[in-house]
């Protein structure tokens, strides 16, 4: 079966149903839409297709409103879905692979800073080993170009000693960094994510 | 009972109070807490939102330290602890997924030992009985919404050591204590922390939600087990004229009942006082 978009163009993507049921590692087949997933679901006012849709989106191989949608960000990894479904499918393993491929396809979604969060957050670990809330807030802030909102809150957590001057004391900071660049090394070398 | 402590980043900063209060508990009820050496970030919901090896890798260098102690592993963070017990799961039966993690992180590692949460521990192996002969101030009846959220219970076939959909182990603990405890629907709706700094408009729109529910359940206070349902619901409510429902961590209420010194030390640290609403039940 053959989908357009309105301008024409094919959009079906076989390869991709393909590639996103082995990433990720659950069987999204056994679905039968009975919605248990989005009727759970805390996000789902806040998504432009219900999780249930995206199941079948990739079904179909729609790959380019799939990878693009907000859902796969605004998804807060609850687990709801993955309790109550019926048929053991694990929509959230499904919603990180999504996320990964997007991800590596460089696709440009609509919740861009969901995205800067989770590099930010990232990257301090790489730097400190563990978290350093402070200076990932203000990374954050510099990435998004939000520097106003919370300033009243971070000052208050300041002054209640709940943000920390000074990064954490982590020894094997080698040991994390090497982590990262085998993680980068699997990736160039195309291995299944 | 001893057990390998893995304290999480946010028990280090803006838990602070969590951290002193599941340590001094512990120590008060004889769980042997000994912090693992050089533990680092379990990648959090970051990790497995961007990479599925590197969430195993930072949550596996963790289970491989801890393998070492030849200990179980104490985790506090609810979401530390979904993190630990995924990659656990996952490699426990799977010599093949093991290998390949044990090559991304460098350290042996045989999914030997179980990462299990501060409250399941409290909760099932300390004997109740036990608990209400130390009682030394009983919370005079203090109106209660015990508040789980996401990882204490879900997935199941990953914790199990409550029900997914109405869990009852924090709801017996400060029953035990002497705490009036509501019984309400909130208990295992997400507050949605993980986008309390990217999306905040949901995680308010969630977090007003549950309060909303547990006022109307009548409780004063909510108490949780989660350093970032904590902050979330801090933070992220609005205030009611001049109120806001204040918002305990389950040991600060096990420390204050059997009469732990600095206790008051570590309420002093929330966003949110709850020194008056205690007051006026005489604690």
């Amino acid at each position: 079966m053959q989908y357009f978009d309105k301008s024409g163009q094919a959009i079906h993507d076989a390869n991709f149903s393909q590639k996103v049921k082995e990433a990720s590692r659950t069987n999204i087949d056994r679905c039968y839409q009975c919605l248990t997933c989005s009727l759970g679901c805390p996000a789902a006012f806040a998504m432009d297709y219900l999780p249930n849709q995206i199941v079948r989106m990739v079904q179909l191989g729609l790959k380019q409103p799939t990878l693009t949608s907000s859902t796969i960000w605004v998804c807060t990894d609850c687990e709801v879905c993955v309790t109550r479904c019926p048929n053991d499918v694990e929509v959230l393993r499904l919603m990180d692979a999504l996320r990964e491929m997007a991800l590596q396809e460089r696709v440009r979604g609509k919740e861009s800073a969901v995205v800067a969060f989770h590099h930010t957050f990232l990257g301090n670990i790489k730097r400190w080993g563990r978290q350093h809330e402070l200076s990932m807030l203000l990374q954050f802030k510099l990435r998004t170009m939000d520097f106003f909102s919370d300033l009243d809150l971070g000052i208050k957590m300041l002054m209640k000693g709940k943000l920390k001057l000074l990064p954490p004391r982590f020894k094997d900071i080698r040991g994390v960094r090497a982590i990262f660049q085998r993680i980068d090394r699997r990736l160039a070398g195309g291995e299944r994510i | 009972m001893k057990y390998a402590y893995y304290p999480g980043c946010s028990l280090e900063s803006t838990a602070k109070e969590y951290d002193l209060s599941v340590r001094a508990v512990c120590f008060n009820l004889g769980i042997e807490l000994t912090e693992l050496p050089d533990w680092s970030c379990c990648g959090a919901s970051s990790g497995h939102s961007t990479s599925y090896w590197l969430a195993h890798a930072l949550a596996g260098r963790n289970l491989a330290l801890a393998e070492r102690t030849g200990l179980d592993i104490a985790v506090a963070c609810p979401a530390c602890y979904i993190r630990l017990r995924t990659t656990y799961g996952e490699m426990k039966d799977d010599p093949e997924q093991r290998e390949e993690l044990v090559n991304l992180i460098g350290m042996p590692y045989e999914a030997r030992y179980n990462p299990r949460h501060v409250l399941d521990i409290i909760g099932n192996d300390i004997d109740r009985e036990s608990l209400k002969e130390r009682l030394a101030k009983p919370l005079g009846g203090l109106k209660l919404a015990c508040y789980y959220g996401c990882y204490l219970v879900r997935p199941p076939q990953l914790v199990a050591f409550d029900d997914p959909e109405n869990p009852k182990s924090m709801d017996i603990l400060l029953d035990a204590l002497g705490a009036e405890v509501k019984d309400w629907s909130g208990k295992v709706d997400c507050c949605g922390s993980s986008l309390s700094l990217s999306k905040r408009e949901i995680a308010s729109q969630l977090v007003a939600e549950i309060i909303e529910m547990a006022r109307k359940a009548g409780a004063q206070a909510i108490v949780t087990a989660c350093p970032l349902c904590h902050s979330n619901l801090e933070t992220r409510q609005a205030a009611r004229g001049q109120n806001r429902l204040p918002i305990f961590y389950f040991t600060e209420l096990i420390g204050l009942a059997i009469g732990i010194a600095g206790t008051r030390s570590w309420l002093k640290k929330h966003m949110v006082s709850p020194l008056s609403l205690l007051a006026s039940h005489g604690l």
